[in-house]
């Protein structure tokens, strides 16, 4: 091993059916470094991972940690908890029923007996010390998303873990929330802690990063110091060719539309039971408009509330000049609006079900309960669309929750392609997933706007929706506070709106 | 145009799950019946024996196998239903076939206990039967649907009342019914030589899955028994699907209760279709579906149900006193389960492979 590192791969394979996941890939991390790892969906991010925690065995190659003389084996996450490897991952993986100081000390009290003053105490140090502002008694599913991931953290550095590995721990936080765990993750990096940081945020990469590893198709590119790559050169070493697709995107200014004024969809004084103020909306044929504000602004509730997700308490609507009544998602379906939400586990795929049921669904409930599809219909269909938006699968018979992020995502956005949509509402449409999907998607909602398709975009990412929205609205706690176009369409004013008096008064 | 994804590599994992999931069953059909060949071959004889009015009847162990597993079989197919799309099991089935068999003698004695004719057709009073029995299925339905009660606590209600209210029906009198036509749904209808449960089990076969072919039943009810969140985002009405297997579930428990009671021509209320709903969950879980849900494989529960009657059929063949009989079937239900456990599979499917690739290095060298 060489002098400072923590930990080496040498040489990792692992394969699954039909696929080489990882092959012959090298990775080292060293003391006190923030060591990020790249790479598209599928460039084999998560079997790494999954190799180094050990819920995957490898097939070949060596690990070399510190303090331990020759290769280690870790055949299960307990051994890799016993070598000082802990992981934090995306969906947080502690009892939501119980108290902050239990969930860190949960599975590892000395003795039968637990003096829960003692604990408490103990774990209101280690809080306070990692400067985490919590009581250790609260619940922890009355915490935010941030403070539950940072009590992970906190359970994992106790443990006397030398590597953390953060998978994507950042992808439902706002900006104030990825601050103080970037605060946390330094805090952590000059105790010596080697942090394997994975992300899709090129952003948050070259903040808080000192290391980048790029994995492309199972496949080491390099690793690299984070001074020597500039942004333009990571991406292409991620997509494994040059920019132009980016460049693309960027030259083609949305249309404002002046070729339409056909409202596809308007609504007055709409409100759900998720508690948003009743708020107006409209949308042009072809156009392409979106929601943006903080997280927890209302945006996601606003898209809801059009599609009937949530319970509709009050307002009018109008679909093609015409009064219809949207209470549920079928009333919605009906009308020819579809919705992509925006979490995907929980609200957008059936897991179990193969990669062609999850295509032909929304379309079948629409069709009707007495005119099934045939198989070969089915698969027609499924086929159609994985080809037209390139989803990697085994075949349209495989579990859709075996297929990695990017391509479930592409399942739901076929299933709602399919239903021939006038009016498409795309919710966090790209999180969590790679550069090179990303674009694809951004550039599918150009083309089927051209088509004469409407479509709602919501984006955490301001540059992607400024890239593609004709039209913004602007969220600021569950209210709806403005409306941007034109020349309005910049960082700077979408940042003054969403900030609002508080800007003012500064 | 040919695509590669219709065909899928050959080392895909769903083909071979969807081989392994009525492998269960099969397999466990297979053995029961290789331990009867060699203990016993006679078990498999089948000859032609004659009623008591004369006519030609088949007779054997196989044939009390079909006979009577097809009470079993029946109910197995609300039970896959209802376990796919709720995560959960009606144990109420018993006590419900209690009250549709009641209802039934009611309904053709009227008050008396044994009426010289019949009051009314036998086809209404099982249509009367059938509509009493999918009310309560729909109750139970609502209790899982609606107020999101577990649906083991929430048919525990009919479960324990169920027996009670069958008894109600008839005022506590046992009615018989005289009519020699209403015996033949639980034995043989004259010329035909072989056991009406089995007609009319084949019949709601064919039924559902014509109902599985032609609708969308199976889908919505999968999708449903996955992801409620997700399904009602596609425009499913979850709470709706899910009483539609309840009500689904309790057609069959009329059926069952129907072949029930014509079997004796009369009934009695506290062990009539004793214990059936564990043997018609148990067909379930043979059958491989999860108890927890999801996907479902109708064949599978079928054929479970008679592996479940076959067990049964061979350890009376062995003079397995009756009362002993439960103890011995759990133990090979405990094989059974154990084996079919997919942690187990998953082990013996891993075993399989490295066998194979010891011999294909072997053959190699």
């Amino acid at each position: 091993m060489q002098d400072g590192s923590l930990l080496e791969l040498r040489g990792i394979y692992k394969s699954f059916p039909g696929v080489k996941a990882l092959q012959n890939v090298d990775f080292t991390l060293r003391e006190g470094e923030i060591h990020a790892l790249m790479g598209e969906n599928g460039a084999g991010k998560s079997t790494l991972i999954k190799v180094l925690t050990g819920v995957y065995v490898k097939d070949e190659g060596d690990i070399y940690i510190k303090g331990h003389t020759g290769p280690v084996q870790i055949h299960s996450p307990k051994q890799a908890q016993e070598v000082g490897i802990s992981t934090v991952y995306q969906e947080i993986s502690l009892c939501p029923n119980l108290s902050v100081a239990e969930n860190i000390f949960l599975g590892r009290s000395e003795g039968r007996i637990i003096s829960w003053r003692k604990m408490n105490k103990q774990a209101g140090e280690l809080l306070d010390s990692l400067g985490i502002a919590v009581k250790p008694t609260q619940q922890l599913a009355s915490c935010s998303i941030a403070v539950q991931q940072m009590v992970a953290i906190a359970r994992a550095v106790d443990m006397d873990c030398s590597v953390l590995i953060l998978d994507e721990p950042t992808s439902s936080l706002d900006e104030s929330e990825v601050a103080k765990l970037f605060v946390l993750m330094r805090k952590l990096k000059d105790r010596g802690v080697g942090i394997i940081f994975v992300t899709h945020f090129l952003d948050q990469v070259y903040e808080v990063c000192d290391r980048i590893t790029v994995l492309r198709d199972g496949k080491l590119v390099g690793e690299y110091e984070i001074e020597k790559l500039p942004r333009v050169q990571l991406v292409s070493k991620m997509l494994g060719k040059e920019l132009d697709d980016m460049a693309d995107i960027k030259n083609e200014s949305p249309e404002y539309d002046s070729k339409s004024d056909e409202f596809v969809y308007e609504g007055k004084g709409l409100c759900s039971s998720e508690g948003i103020s009743p708020f107006d909306f409209n949308i042009r044929k072809g156009e392409i408009n979106g929601f943006t504000g903080l997280l927890g602004s209302g945006r996601s509730e606003c898209v809801r509330t059009i599609f009937g997700a949530d319970k509709v308490t009050g307002g009018t609507v109008k679909v093609d000049g015409k009064e219809v009544r949207i209470s549920k998602p079928i009333d919605a379906m009906k009308q020819g609006i579809a919705y992509l939400p925006e979490d995907r586990k929980r609200d957008g795929i059936i897991g179990d079900l193969s990669v062609r049921d999850n295509i032909i669904l929304a379309l079948q409930v629409k069709t009707g309960f007495f005119k099934p599809f045939s198989k070969a219909k089915a698969t027609e269909f499924a086929e159609k669309y994985i080809k037209l938006l390139d989803i990697k699968t085994a075949s349209v018979n495989t579990p859709i929750k075996s297929l990695s992020g990017g391509n479930q995502q592409k399942v739901i956005l076929g299933r709602w392609l399919l239903t021939e949509p006038k009016y498409l509402i795309l919710d966090e449409p790209t999180r969590g997933i790679d550069v090179g999907t990303k674009v694809d998607i951004q550039k599918l909602m150009l083309k089927l706007a051209s088509e004469g398709m409407s479509v709602t975009f919501i984006s955490s990412e301001t540059d992607e929706m400024l890239r593609t929205c004709s039209r913004l609205l602007v969220m600021r706690d569950r209210k709806l506070v403005g409306e941007l176009t034109g020349d309005q369409l910049t960082q700077n004013t979408i940042m003054a709106t969403i900030a609002g008096g508080e800007k003012d008064a500064e | 145009m040919p695509s590669n994804a219709l065909k899928p590599p050959k080392n895909s994992k769903m083909p071979g799950i969807f081989r392994h999931q009525i492998m269960i069953p099969i397999a466990a059909l297979v053995l029961l019946a290789l331990f009867n060949l060699i203990a016993d071959p006679s078990f498999f004889k089948i000859t032609m024996g004659q009623t008591s009015n004369g006519d030609p009847v088949l007779t054997g162990q196989l044939i009390t196998i079909i006979d009577y597993g097809s009470e079993v079989a029946i109910l197995a197919l609300g039970m896959t239903l209802v376990t796919a799309s709720s995560g959960g099991q009606d144990i109420s089935v018993g006590a419900a076939c209690a009250i549709a068999g009641s209802v039934l003698l009611r309904v053709l004695c009227g008050t008396e206990t044994s009426p010289e004719k019949l009051h009314a057709p036998i086809i209404v009073g099982f249509l009367v039967s059938m509509l009493v029995a999918m009310i309560f299925g729909a109750f139970n339905g609502a209790l899982v649907a609606f107020f999101k009660i577990q649906p083991m606590v929430a048919t525990l209600i009919l479960f324990t009342a169920g027996r009670s209210i069958a008894a109600w029906v008839n005022h506590n009198q046992l009615p018989n019914v005289n009519e020699p036509s209403f015996g033949y749904f639980g034995s043989y209808i004259p010329g035909i030589p072989i056991p009406t449960p089995f007609c009319i089990a084949l019949l709601c076969f064919l039924v559902t899955f014509l109902i599985l072919k032609f609708t969308t039943l199976g889908l919505y009810v999968q999708s449903v028994g996955i992801n409620e969140k997700t399904s009602r985002l596609n425009g499913l009405n979850p709470e709706m699907i899910k009483l539609m297997t309840y009500v689904f579930l309790g057609i069959c428990v009329a059926v069952t209760g129907f072949i029930k009671v014509s079997r004796l021509s009369t009934i009695n209320y506290s062990v009539v279709a004793k214990d059936i709903e564990m043997d018609a969950i148990l067909a379930v879980a043979l059958g491989g579906n999860a108890l927890s849900g999801g996907k479902f494989s109708m064949s599978s529960s079928i054929l479970g149900a008679y592996v479940i009657q076959f067990l049964t059929t061979t350890l009376y063949k062995f003079d397995v006193k009756s009362d002993a009989l439960p103890a011995y079937k759990a133990v090979v239900v405990i094989i059974l389960v154990i084996m079919s456990a997919p942690a187990v599979r998953e082990k013996l499917s891993q075993l399989g492979k490295k066998l194979r690739a010891e011999k294909h290095t072997a053959e190699s060298a």
